[in-house]
């Protein structure tokens, strides 16, 4: 089989998997007309698949901070963060992540994809060895192969089995990292954070820990699953993601180990790329003081989380063990999903679709997002719609 | 390490391969993993986590970019037991 012949084969799996022409995946938006509503085909939806936790996606503050950058700046800063990509905003939004974290070193980077691969990749290489978790983001695994590093993998949360993987590391510890994540984006779990920082304490070696979908989300102040476990102090390196809560795009690192800086000249994803737009830049600053200031929204997405969890869990589906933003109705086959992701759509409900080998254990998945900016209604909407399905579907 | 010991390692993979994928069709040291058992990413990673606790090692998964067949995935193990 050659090279174009093996895409194909590919390429037919796929189609397989979605018949009749369904175009589950990359699905065509046409108009975007709030946090909450967006035009596809010729259906106004209720957004049930964005990341907006926050629903900032329209926040005057940050609409007008992008306006007033675009004017000053320009469109792009037309290179790389090494060269002639690091204007005053960048500078000034490292340190408002440094500031919002009380840590002394940040980095920005241009996606959050590129925050984990360069981060990963520039703190470990080939003989030293990272420790993940087997459900982590494509970022990370990307980073780690990047990185060269020797990859363990340990079952999904389960510290018991991570202690067994750092024991036989041996006298390879010093030389490895543990990767978490705050809140897991395929079943909108969390991890058990004090349980692993107490065995990266007790076996000595470091700790990264991704709040792409718990920052803005979790905690007083939003800064993720280290403030509401109150343990940011002991987590060594923190990744994330602005393309979430900061509704734009973008990633970040802050750590307390001065060694960070030294990644803006060793990491490839940092240097050979170009830094992100000062529109981008500057919606984000403005974001993260919303954010920080947001106890209100995130009081308003709790409620809106519990009440579609609820309301599933009523229902009768399967879904992850905690309620949060990220609620994933768990279905056996990828049929049963194709089914009420597509039935979900003709009621208005657009909402993504997970189907194997992406969905953990063999599963599907039919993952709802909840925002902020949802209402009693809408939310009362989804639940009610998931509902009337259960039956068609089982 | 024995000779019967890379057997011992051969004769799980093969019993573990063939309930992993329902097959009927005999596997083989030279089957393919992936053309022949249709074996997807993640069951072959999972695959690996149970590798480790059978005999206590410790397998990188970026080890496994060289493993197409069966034998080499044996030859893998064994090369990383008779180290440790």
């Amino acid at each position: 089989m050659n090279l174009l012949e093996k895409i194909d084969a590919a390429a037919a799996a796929r189609i397989a998997l979605l018949p009749n022409g369904v175009g589950a995946f990359g699905i065509p938006i046409e108009e975007v007309y709030s946090a909450t509503e967006a035009r596809i085909g010729d259906r106004r939806v209720l957004l049930l698949g964005t990341n907006n936790y926050l629903g900032l996606t329209f926040a005057p503050e940050c609409i007008q901070a992008a306006h007033d950058a675009i004017d000053k700046e320009g469109t792009g800063t037309t290179g790389s963060r090494m060269a002639n990509g690091s204007y005053f905003g960048h500078r000034a939004l490292e340190r408002e992540f440094a500031d919002f974290y009380q840590c002394s070193s940040s980095i920005v980077f241009t996606t959050g994809y590129q925050a984990n691969l360069g981060t990963i990749s520039g703190l470990v290489g080939p003989g030293d060895t990272v420790l993940i978790d087997g459900d982590s983001h494509a970022s990370i695994y990307d980073g780690c192969i990047l990185s060269g590093a020797d990859i363990i993998r340990f079952k999904h949360n389960d510290t018991a089995d991570m202690e067994k993987r750092l024991r036989r590391l041996g006298n390879r510890i010093e030389t490895t990292l543990i990767i978490a994540e705050g809140i897991y984006s395929m079943l909108g779990d969390q991890a058990p954070l004090a349980e692993i920082v107490r065995l990266k304490n007790q076996y000595g070696c470091l700790l990264l820990l991704d709040e792409a979908h718990s920052l803005g989300v979790l905690g007083e102040t939003g800064q993720g699953l280290v403030e509401k476990t109150g343990l940011l102090q002991e987590v060594d390196f923190i990744t994330g993601t602005f393309s979430k809560s900061l509704c734009s795009i973008g990633g970040f690192c802050v750590s307390n180990h001065p060694q960070l800086e030294q990644l803006r000249y060793i990491s490839h994803p940092y240097i050979f790329t170009a830094s992100p737009s000062p529109a981008t830049i500057a919606s984000t600053r403005a974001a993260l003081e919303l954010l920080r200031n947001g106890s209100h929204l995130r009081k308003q997405l709790w409620n809106n989380c519990t009440q579609l969890y609820s309301a599933l869990k009523e229902a009768g589906y399967e879904l992850g063990p905690d309620p949060g933003p990220v609620i994933a109705a768990v279905v056996d086959t990828p049929q049963q999903a194709l089914l009420l992701w597509q039935r979900l759509l003709e009621h208005n409900i657009y909402v993504n679709l997970i189907l194997p080998p992406a969905a953990p254990e063999g599963k599907s998945l039919v993952r709802c997002s909840v925002n902020a900016a949802h209402t009693r209604d809408q939310i009362q909407h989804v639940g009610d719609t998931f509902t009337k399905l259960f039956k068609e579907i089982n | 390490m024995t000779e019967s010991n890379y057997d011992e390692i051969m004769q799980l993979l093969c019993d573990r391969l063939s309930s992993l994928t329902n097959s009927n069709a005999q596997i083989t040291p030279e089957t393919n993993l992936i053309s022949q058992l249709s074996i997807d990413s993640i069951k072959l990673l999972n695959l690996i986590m149970e590798i480790e606790d059978t005999f206590d090692v410790s397998i990188p998964i970026n080890a496994l970019t060289d493993v197409q067949t069966v034998r080499e995935l044996v030859d893998l193990v064994y090369k990383i037991k008779t180290a440790s």
